[in-house]
């Protein structure tokens, strides 16, 4: 554009103003850069373990370079796994995990619902309620919920604290709140003529809700799910608090209270407990990606 | 099948009256178009009537039933709704038989139906597909479909085709005439467009601001408006607006446009006006189609006049002209072959024949 006002005698050089494709290069290559620095510093730690985890306890405390193993073994991990006490971890995780998942689904959806569709008095501030209470940390409230369980126990002759199951009475303080906040977002980017149909065509509230609302929404539903499961599985300091027996132990817990004796650090099977812990996750998320990506976006734009 | 009546229907959200106290008498079979601009409180009409809207007041009867506090599954009546509302995981046939299914028909009546309304709407290949495999006019077929099965008393469009583009409007007004014409079931139907409701309607029932303005068949409301919004509202190009007064000239009474043009009204219209105020400020109301080119051999009651035409419009058929008489816009349709340019002088004629006067500060045509 300028070069055609410009003095004839002046070199013609075609000016090239932030073309398209050369901003594109740059903020490509700038977002690789960042990508892989981040992927880097993210994947270091269970390349550690990794590592780690296929050496003996003498090659761990040999000073030899920790990021190389020189004698390759898999005893970490025969031994955890013919242990009947980590089985016992994953199994009390697994457990809870599943149940908590289901009572959190059982409670968030309905509630999801009723706050996103039926404008009663005060549903919004209700539905900002809800989310206020996932800001209140954990360390907040062990010492009282502890108390409240505690007293519990003392009035009903009934013992939760130190039983596996006290976990699916706390867990879902954690994770109702916000699955019921992510499938608010969803529900409410339904249009509502989809529900207005519904109960024309002669639907109850709960059809609406079981025929129409929660197939259509399956993907916040799903993205709700790995949440309230990564929640409940990776639990550390109510599981710590509430439970103490070692057949009542979760995983996280499991792994630091037994494997850790006194100062001495069972360095390899520690490990390699985290990092068969870590796998359950791991492998839901790589199935369920897709869903859940497409289930935070949607209630994130449209919540 | 039934008929409908409102009486006396008032909705008010908070200190905001949207619907404000209306009457109106729907027999059975009968197509009825509910029509006004945006606001007018015709969708908050037919949400009361499904029951979608609580009513403030008044009641509202289907089938001489009064329905105000009958939730609207129980009500028998069947609404397609602007975007079509279809249930995206559902296939067309599920989609059609959802109501069905609910209320627990036997398996052979709902195939029965179903396949009945698919062949009626012409989508029996698309039974099988989801929603997002159909194009919009196609989807608003099977929400069409949906409402048929269900065979109810009362049928509820709101705004069905307005997320149509203009080719398929057309095509499926007629589709929705056909269907009323074979089914015969009382419909209710809410637009803003003032074609559609012309075209479709038994009755049009034109509201504004929260009233009826006034309810007739399309001809009525097209000839005989009772008041200036309906006289606007209807037809297009509008009706145009001249601010005029009456005045007697040697025993005739005219009607005075601007200090250069004055009309000597025909002898049935003088007759009707003659009792007016010579002093109100009145409104000559001429549709564009009543001022045309002028002919050698003029009619009774045609009058002409000299203007200078500001901009022309050639629609193929017909040319619209546009000029202004003393600041006030007008618009007339004249023969394509009369000679009209942008910017040239035409002599017009005005058919007083079918002319309206207006009462300028009630808007009441007189």
């Amino acid at each position: 554009m300028s070069s055609v006002t410009m003095d004839k005698a002046a070199p013609t050089r075609p000016v090239k103003y932030g073309s398209m494709s050369r901003d594109r290069t740059w903020a490509l290559r700038w977002s690789y850069f960042f990508l892989t620095l981040f992927a880097v510093f993210s994947l270091l730690p269970p390349i550690y373990m990794l590592i780690t985890s296929l050496k003996s306890s003498a090659e761990i405390s040999a000073a030899t370079n920790p990021w190389w193993v020189f004698h390759p073994t898999l005893d970490n991990y025969v031994g955890l796994l013919t242990s009947n006490q980590f089985l016992r971890f994953f199994w009390n995780s697994a457990l809870v995990s599943i149940f908590v998942v289901t009572i959190t689904m059982l409670i968030s959806v309905p509630a999801a619902f009723a706050l996103a569709r039926m404008r009663f008095w005060g549903s919004a501030t209700l539905a900002t309620g809800v989310f206020l209470t996932y800001l209140i940390p954990d360390s907040l409230l062990f010492i009282p919920l502890f108390k409240v369980f505690a007293l519990f126990g003392d009035w009903t002759g009934i013992q939760l604290i130190n039983r596996w199951y006290v976990l699916l009475f706390i867990y879902p303080t954690l994770t109702v709140p916000f699955c019921t906040w992510i499938m608010i977002g969803y529900f409410a980017s339904i249009p509502k003529e989809l529900d207005e149909a519904a109960i024309i065509d002669g639907a109850s509230w709960f059809q609406t809700l079981t025929r129409i609302f929660i197939p259509v929404a399956l993907p916040g539903i799903i993205a709700a799910t790995i949440f309230a499961f990564t929640v409940s599985w990776a639990q550390f300091l109510y599981p710590l608090v509430f439970t103490t027996s070692t057949d009542q132990l979760v995983l996280p817990v499991g792994i630091i209270t037994t494997l850790i004796k006194g100062d001495v650090f069972n360095w390899g099977q520690i490990m390699t407990g985290a990092l068969l812990g870590a796998a359950p996750p791991l492998i839901i998320y790589a199935f369920l990606m897709d869903y859940y990506i497409a289930g935070l976006t949607a209630g994130a734009t449209k919540g | 099948m039934a008929d409908v009546s409102l009486r006396k229907v008032i909705k008010r959200y908070d200190d905001v009256e949207a619907v404000r106290g209306i009457d109106l008498e729907i027999s059975d079979h009968e197509f009825i178009v509910l029509v006004g601009p945006s606001g007018c409180g015709k969708s908050t009409t037919l949400r009361m009537i499904a029951g979608l809207e609580d009513i403030t007041d008044g009641d509202i009867m289907i089938g001489g039933d009064v329905v105000n506090d009958v939730p609207p599954k129980d009500r028998d009546i069947a609404m397609v709704f602007q975007n079509y509302a279809l249930y995206p995981h559902m296939t067309v046939a599920e989609n059609m038989s959802f109501g069905l299914r609910l209320k627990h028909y036997p398996k052979a009546e709902i195939k029965a139906r179903v396949t009945e309304a698919a062949r009626l709407l012409d989508i029996t290949d698309l039974i099988d597909r989801k929603p997002k495999q159909l194009s919009g006019g196609q989807r608003q077929r099977v929400a069409m479909g949906r409402a048929i099965v269900r065979n109810p008393k009362v049928f509820l469009f709101d705004e069905p085709l307005s997320n149509l583009d203009a080719k398929l409007r057309v095509q499926m007004r007629i589709e929705i005439k056909k269907v009323h014409q074979k089914v015969r079931t009382t419909t209710v139907y809410v637009t803003h467009d003032q074609v559609e409701a012309m075209t479709l309607a038994d009755r049009v029932v034109v509201m504004n601001k929260g009233r009826i303005e006034q309810i007739g068949t399309p001809n009525e409301l097209y000839h005989k408006p009772e008041t200036r919004f309906v006289a606007g509202f209807i037809g297009s190009p509008a009706m145009n607006f001249i601010p005029c007064r009456l005045e007697d000239a040697g025993g005739t009474l005219q009607i005075r446009l601007t200090d250069r043009i004055a009309f000597a009204l025909p002898p049935a219209r003088a007759a009707r006006y003659n009792a007016l105020p010579r002093t109100d400020k009145l409104l000559l109301g001429i549709r564009p189609e009543h001022l045309t080119e002028a002919h050698a051999h003029l009619g009774p009651g045609v009058e002409t006049f000299d203007t200078v035409l500001d901009v022309t419009e050639p629609m193929g058929m017909e040319t619209l002209v546009y000029f202004g008489l003393d600041g006030t816009p007008i618009c007339g349709r004249v023969d394509p072959n009369a000679g009209a340019k942008d910017g040239a002088p035409m002599r017009l004629a005005m058919d007083l024949n079918n002319m309206h006067l207006l009462n300028e500060a009630s808007g009441v045509v007189l």
